[in-house]
C-alpha cells in the first residue's frame, strides 16, 4: 500500500510537469498580454513593466524561470492584484472555496447516495420516478438559475436567509451555495446509486442473504451497498475536485471570496501567473483526489490489489 | 388406422431479427424514451424551421416594445395608441387637434403655427406602432394636416427583452446555435475519441501504453478551465467554441472505444480480415469502429447536454457567442438576471433548454437499455 501511494505520487511529477507546460505555451501564443489595456501605456513604462517581470526575456528563459521557480513554492506575483503573490491570493481564497466545497460535497454525496438507494429499493413506483425526474432536473436546471432563484425565495421574499456574502461563515450564509453547489452533483450521484443498487440487490449474493433471513436494513447497508457504491465512488474524485477549488459562478452569484472566480478573471486578464496558479492548483487536487479515490476502491474491492 | 393430413400446414415463416431491429424494437417500447425523442424532434423543428413562420427576426428591435411581457393579444393596445399618437406629436414638435383609431388604421389633425412639412409625417412611420402614413388634407395654407395610415399589429407571444428584440425569435435562434453548438462538439469529440481509442486499442503494446497514459495526463487538466482560457485568448467564434468543447470531451470517448476495440480485437472475423491481408487502417475503419457504434451512441447522448450546459456556463461568463447571436445559454444568464422585472426572460429559454435535456437523457437511457445485451 505504501510502494504503491509512493509510485503514484512520483507519477505525478511529470504529469504536474506536462500540465504546466501545456498550459505555459498555450497562454503565450495567444494574442495579447497582461498591461495591453485599453488605452496603451507609454512605451517607457511599458518597457519597464515587462523588464520588472521579465516578460522581455525569449520565452523558452522565462519558462526555464518559471519552473525553477514553482519547484521551490513560488509561483510568483500576480500581474493584476498588485502587491499579492498567486501564493497569497490562493492562499486567502482558498479556506473558503474548500469550506463550502467540502460541504456540497459531504450535502451532494449522503443527499444522492440516500436519495438512489429509496428509489432503487422502490423500482418502478411513483416514489422512484418522482426521485429521478427531480434528479434529471438537478442536472439540467444550470445553477446560474438554481442559485438566483433560490435567493428571490429565501432572500427576497421570505427574507429567511442572507441575500450572499460570507458573514462569519456561519450556517445563515452557507445553505444557499452549498445547495446550489451540491445539488448538480446530488442528482448525478443519485442516479448512479440507483443504476448500481438495482444491479447489486438483484446478485446472487444478496439473494443467498435474504435467504438467510437477515433483514432489509441489514441487507442493504451491509451487504448490497458495498458493491452498489464503486460507481459513486469512482465518480468522487472529479466530482471533489471540482467542487473543493470553488465555482466561478456559484461565487459570484452568492459573493464568496474564495478562489474560483480567480479562474475567469485571470483568464480574461491575461494575468499569467495567476492562470498558471490556478492550473496547477487544480491539477494537484485532481491528482490528489484520483489517489485517495484509489485507496478507497481497494478498501471497498477487495478484487482491487495495491501492490 | 389414423388419417393422414393430407395438407401439411408449412410452419409459419419467422424471420430472424438483426441485432439492429432488436434494439429498435426495444427502443419503441421504452416509452420515456420514444417521448423523449418526439419532443426533442419538435424542439429541433422549433427551432429551425419555425423562424420562417414568423415576421420578426432575432435582431429586430421595436423601440416602442421594450420587455413587453408576454401576451396573445396583439400589440399596440387600443387604448394606448393615443398617448402614442401624442409622443409622436410631440416629437414632430406639431400640436395634435384630434385622432381616431379604426379597426386597423388611424386618423389624425395635426396642426402648427408654420406651414408644417409634409414630411413631417415620417415621425409616424418611424414609431413602431403605424405604417403607411399619408396626407389625406391640407388646410389652413398647410398649417394643419389631415393624416391617416395603418396600426402595425404586432405579435409577441414570448415577450420581448430589454432591447426590444422578439423573445420567441430569440429562443428560436438560441435553440439552433445550443443545439448546433452540441451537436457539432459532440461530432468533434466523437470523430478524435473514436479514431483515437481505436487506433490505440488495436495497435496495441508499447503505442497503447504511451498514448494511454497522454489520456491520463489531459485527465488532470482542469477542462473547464481550459475552455476559458482558450476562448478568451483566441477570441468568441462560434466555430471556436464547438471545436474547443469538443476537443476537451474526446477522452471518456477514447477510454470507451479503446475498451471495446481491445476485445474486439480477439473474434474470429477480425483474425480473417488479417488473414485476407487487410491493411490495419482498413481493418480499423471497417471492422472495428463499426462495431463499436452501440456504447458511443449512447455516449454521444450523454456529451450532447454536456455541451450544451458547458456552452451556457461559458455564456454565463459572457464568453458565448456574441450578441445580436444568442444561445439559450445566454438568454437563460440574461433572465437570471431580470428575474424578479421580467420573469419570462428567464422562463421561456430555460423551459426550453430543460426540455431539451431531458429528452437526451430520457434517450439516452433508452438506448443504453435497447443496447444492452446483459439486459435483453
Amino acid at each position: 500500500m505504501f510502494h504503491f501511494i509512493l509510485r503514484r505520487l512520483a507519477s505525478a511529477v511529470p504529469t504536474l510537469f506536462i500540465v504546466v507546460t501545456i498550459s505555459f505555451f498555450l497562454m503565450r501564443f495567444a494574442p495579447g498580454g497582461p498591461f495591453n489595456l485599453e488605452r496603451p501605456l507609454p512605451p517607457a513604462t511599458m518597457e519597464n513593466l515587462m523588464r520588472a517581470y521579465h516578460l522581455d526575456q525569449p520565452l523558452w528563459s522565462q519558462y526555464l524561470q518559471y519552473l525553477k521557480n514553482a519547484v521551490t513554492g513560488d509561483f510568483g506575483p500576480s500581474y493584476i492584484y498588485k502587491d499579492n503573490t498567486i501564493a497569497e491570493l490562493i492562499g486567502k481564497g482558498l479556506p473558503y472555496s474548500i469550506r463550502l466545497g467540502s460541504l456540497a460535497l459531504i450535502f451532494a454525496l449522503v443527499g444522492g447516495v440516500l436519495v438512489g438507494t429509496l428509489a432503487a429499493l422502490r423500482q418502478n413506483s411513483f416514489l422512484d420516478f418522482l426521485v429521478m425526474s427531480v434528479a434529471t432536473t438537478g442536472v439540467t436546471v444550470p445553477n446560474f438559475v438554481v442559485g438566483p432563484v433560490l435567493l428571490l425565495i429565501f432572500s427576497l421574499t421570505f427574507s429567511l436567509l442572507p441575500g450572499g456574502g460570507w458573514g462569519d461563515g456561519s450556517w445563515p450564509f452557507l445553505i444557499l451555495p452549498v445547495i446550489t453547489l451540491g445539488l448538480p452533483q446530488l442528482a448525478v450521484f443519485a442516479r448512479l446509486t440507483r443504476g448500481s443498487m438495482i444491479e447489486a440487490l438483484h446478485a446472487d449474493h444478496i439473494r443467498t442473504v435474504r435467504a438467510y433471513g437477515l433483514p432489509q436494513r441489514v441487507v442493504v447497508i451491509t451487504h448490497a451497498m458495498r458493491g452498489a457504491l464503486l460507481p459513486v465512488v469512482s465518480y468522487l474524485a472529479p466530482c471533489a475536485a471540482a467542487l473543493l477549488t470553488g465555482s466561478a459562478v456559484v461565487e459570484s452569484i452568492f459573493t464568496i471570496p474564495g478562489v474560483g472566480r480567480y479562474f475567469v478573471l485571470g483568464a480574461i486578464n491575461r494575468d499569467y501567473t495567476l492562470v498558471m496558479g490556478t492550473v496547477v492548483l487544480v491539477a494537484v487536487f485532481v491528482i490528489v483526489f484520483n489517489l485517495v479515490v484509489d485507496i478507497i476502491y481497494g478498501l471497498l474491492d477487495p478484487r482491487v490489489r495495491h501492490d | 388406422m389414423t388419417d393422414i393430413p393430407t395438407t401439411i400446414v408449412p410452419p409459419e415463416e419467422t424471420r430472424g431479427r438483426s441485432l439492429f431491429q432488436l434494439a429498435l424494437i426495444r427502443f419503441r417500447r421504452n416509452r420515456a424514451a420514444m417521448a423523449g425523442s418526439i419532443m426533442l424532434l419538435l424542439i429541433m423543428l422549433f427551432s429551425f424551421v419555425g423562424p420562417y413562420f414568423i415576421s420578426h427576426s432575432y435582431d429586430q428591435v421595436f423601440p416602442s416594445y421594450v420587455a413587453v411581457a408576454p401576451s396573445i393579444e396583439p400589440l399596440p393596445k387600443a387604448d394606448t395608441l393615443g398617448d402614442v399618437l401624442k409622443g409622436v406629436a410631440t416629437r414632430a414638435r406639431v400640436e395634435l387637434r384630434e385622432f381616431a383609431i379604426e379597426d386597423n388604421g388611424f386618423t389624425a389633425t395635426i396642426q402648427s403655427d408654420k406651414t408644417i412639412d409634409p414630411r413631417t409625417i415620417r415621425y409616424f412611420d418611424r414609431a413602431n406602432e403605424f405604417d403607411n402614413t399619408q396626407v389625406v388634407a391640407t388646410e389652413d395654407d398647410g398649417r394643419t394636416l389631415k393624416v391617416s395610415g395603418e396600426v402595425n399589429r404586432e405579435y409577441f407571444p414570448f415577450g420581448t427583452d430589454t432591447n426590444g428584440r422578439d423573445m420567441l425569435a430569440r429562443v428560436m435562434l438560441g435553440g439552433q446555435i445550443s443545439l448546433a453548438v452540441g451537436l457539432l462538439a459532440s461530432l468533434v469529440s466523437l470523430a478524435v475519441g473514436v479514431t483515437y481509442g481505436a487506433v490505440s486499442g488495436y495497435i496495441g503494446g508499447r503505442i497503447d501504453n504511451v498514448m494511454m497514459r497522454l489520456v491520463e495526463i489531459l485527465y488532470s487538466l482542469p477542462f473547464v478551465f481550459l475552455v476559458v482560457v482558450l476562448v478568451v485568448f483566441f477570441g468568441r467564434s462560434f466555430i471556436l467554441i464547438f471545436l474547443v468543447i469538443g476537443a476537451v470531451e474526446w477522452l471518456d470517448m477514447a477510454r470507451i472505444v479503446r475498451g471495446q476495440t481491445l476485445a474486439l480485437k480477439r473474434r474470429e472475423f477480425i483474425g480473417a480480415a488479417q488473414a485476407l491481408g487487410l491493411t490495419d487502417w482498413q481493418i480499423i475503419r471497417r471492422h472495428i469502429i463499426p462495431n463499436t457504434i452501440g456504447p458511443v451512441v449512447v455516449f454521444v447522448t450523454v456529451v450532447v447536454p454536456k455541451v450544451i450546459l458547458l456552452e451556457s456556463f461559458l455564456s454565463f461568463l459572457g464568453l458565448g457567442v456574441q450578441a445580436p447571436l444568442t444561445s439559450w445559454g445566454a438568454l437563460i444568464s440574461e433572465g437570471a438576471a431580470k428575474m424578479q422585472s421580467a420573469p419570462w426572460l428567464l422562463i421561456f429559454p430555460a423551459i426550453f433548454f430543460v426540455l431539451t435535456l431531458f429528452s437526451l437523457n430520457f434517450i439516452g437511457d433508452g438506448l443504453r437499455d435497447a443496447l444492452d445485451p446483459k439486459d435483453r
